[in-house]
């Protein structure tokens, strides 16, 4: 579904992606985990189109990427970030928020689709005529997830989804991204500090370091340790070390 | 020094009536470490910045005791608070990037902490920065002292905060989430100093926080706060003797990487937790 090879961005001087390659199958999940500044959204971003200034190649579906995406790219392709506070707008419903993907790409049924969203993220339809700032943290994530469902997208594209929520409240959107992917055969590139989160929803994982994805490993192979680079290793034993005490 | 606090309830008025956002807390701090731990909202905070009665202004605090050292807090006045703050606890805050001054180099912002509370001369301020940098394992103490927080890293700026901290000599540190925004091997590194420090000095330390197995990893004793009540206390090494369902639920709600768990458990919130 999604095949990068050999991508590059550079911002002025700082050369901060360098020959990033990696594939996720359709309907699969791949997270990529690093510290900040290693480059790991911005991947994200060239992919998404928040950044035209990239080499190298990307695909979608077989379809080559220009740096310049057409409408429908953004109909496939969806992003939910990792501050619910920030990425909603403060003055506009639920209902607004959600309603302006349908107008955007000329979708039918705006009704029946926003109530739909608002059930498969599980927020109680009372929620539709509410702002932002009525919701809880775990509420707006949900928002957020629904209003990047509204498009029917096939490619969800993860920064930090549960990074500024409470670990209980992480473990219902956790619990939400797994559902929705099985349900609606989604393909997921999901961006995190946190190994556990990531090795959780995602089979394959990338970890980059420095601009580089310097190992590609399977969460197998995570589990049980069989890492080859240093950092990687260093990655894990933090995450295990707590996990232990 | 000692902190005494009994029944402690931190209250704000609302448009719907008083919001009770710590309720009936009770704790006892001697010479060690004492993690704090709760989700958003749980009063965590506030029950830790009471101890220096930095509230905002429209919380209304009551306690059958709540004392510093013998102090008493509730009805200390403002300069009897400062003889406290900084100078005998200091407190240390998620972000260096908010908690320093952006106009101040590093350096400047420490000695000025020095000279405040020490009472000494501009070369000898300067000496001490540069010593206490070193203490916080900075390699190339000149260099950061004239660095301005801009051009340090997060880990950087915080071991600074720290550094800032330690100036006065105090007896009590308060660490708010000190490692929250930092990766995770700087953030093993500023608690490795934090632990380091607390056990050469022999202060005591608060260490506020929202993960539960970094406390537990860190502290001698957990306090888990819940809606504004502790609803449970536990010694170091004992998570996983944890009873309390709240605790539990923290516990198994996170995905693990030593565990795969298919699908996470998803916390029921027990009514009968707030009472």
């Amino acid at each position: 579904m999604i095949k990068i090879e050999n991508l590059h961005v550079h911002f002025g001087a700082v050369h901060a992606v360098r020959g990033v390659s990696f594939n996720v199958p359709a309907g699969a999940s791949f997270g990529i985990v690093g510290e900040s500044g290693s480059g790991k959204s911005t991947v994200l971003r060239a992919l998404s189109g928040l950044n035209d200034d990239w080499t190298g190649s990307m695909r979608i579906k077989g379809t080559q990427l220009a740096p310049r995406r057409g409408k429908d790219f953004f109909r496939r392709v969806q992003m939910v970030f990792q501050d619910p506070y920030g990425s909603l707008h403060p003055r506009q419903t639920v209902d607004r928020a959600l309603s302006e993907p349908l107008e955007v790409h000329g979708m039918d049924q705006h009704e029946r689709r926003i109530l739909q969203a608002l059930s498969e993220v599980a927020l109680p339809p009372s929620v539709r005529f509410r702002y932002p700032h009525q919701l809880s943290g775990g509420q707006r994530q949900r928002v957020a997830i629904a209003r990047a469902l509204m498009a029917e997208p096939e490619v969800l594209l993860l920064d930090e989804p549960t990074s500024a929520l409470d670990v209980s409240v992480q473990a219902e959107v956790l619990n939400l991204l797994a559902d929705l992917q099985e349900r609606r055969g989604l393909t997921y590139l999901l961006v995190s500090h946190n190994l556990a989160v990531v090795a959780h929803l995602c089979p394959m994982v990338g970890v980059m370091q420095g601009g580089e994805m310097v190992e590609t490993v399977s969460r197998e192979d995570l589990r049980a340790g069989r890492t080859v680079h240093p950092h990687t290793t260093e990655l894990r034993r933090l995450s295990t070390e707590l996990e232990e005490a | 020094m000692r902190v005494e606090i009994q029944n402690l309830t931190i209250a704000f008025p609302t448009a719907t009536g008083i919001s009770h956002a710590v309720r009936g807390v009770s704790l006892d701090l001697g010479t060690e470490k004492l993690g704090i731990v709760g989700e958003s909202g749980s009063g965590k905070s506030l029950t830790a910045r009471s101890i220096l009665k930095l509230l905002p202004r429209s919380a209304r605090i009551t306690a059958d005791k709540l004392s510093f050292d013998g102090i008493d807090v509730l009805t200390a006045n403002e300069s009897a608070m400062r003889a406290i703050r900084g100078r005998r606890a200091g407190l240390i805050l998620q972000d260096p990037k908010y908690s320093l001054n952006p106009v101040m180099t590093a350096g400047a912002q420490i000695a000025e902490s020095w000279r405040m509370h020490r009472k000494g001369g501009a070369r000898e301020a300067r000496a001490a920065a540069i010593d206490l940098l070193a203490q916080v394992k900075i390699n190339d103490p000149g260099r950061v002292f004239d660095a301005y927080p801009h051009e340090l890293s997060g880990g950087m700026g915080q071991r600074v905060m720290i550094a800032m901290m330690l100036a006065p000599d105090p007896e009590l540190l308060i660490a708010d989430e000190p490692t929250s925004a930092l990766d995770a091997t700087v953030q093993a590194e500023i608690l490795r100093l934090m632990e380091d420090l607390v056990a050469r000095r022999g202060m005591s330390l608060i260490l506020i926080s929202h993960d539960l197995p970094l406390v537990s990893h860190f502290c001698d004793r957990v306090a888990v706060m819940y809606a504004g009540r502790i609803v449970e206390q536990l010694g170091a090494g004992e998570l996983a003797q944890a009873k309390h369902p709240y605790t539990r639920g923290l516990l198994d709600c996170m995905p693990a990487l030593s565990q795969p768990k298919p699908r996470l458990p998803v916390m029921t919130r027990d009514p009968a937790w707030l009472a």
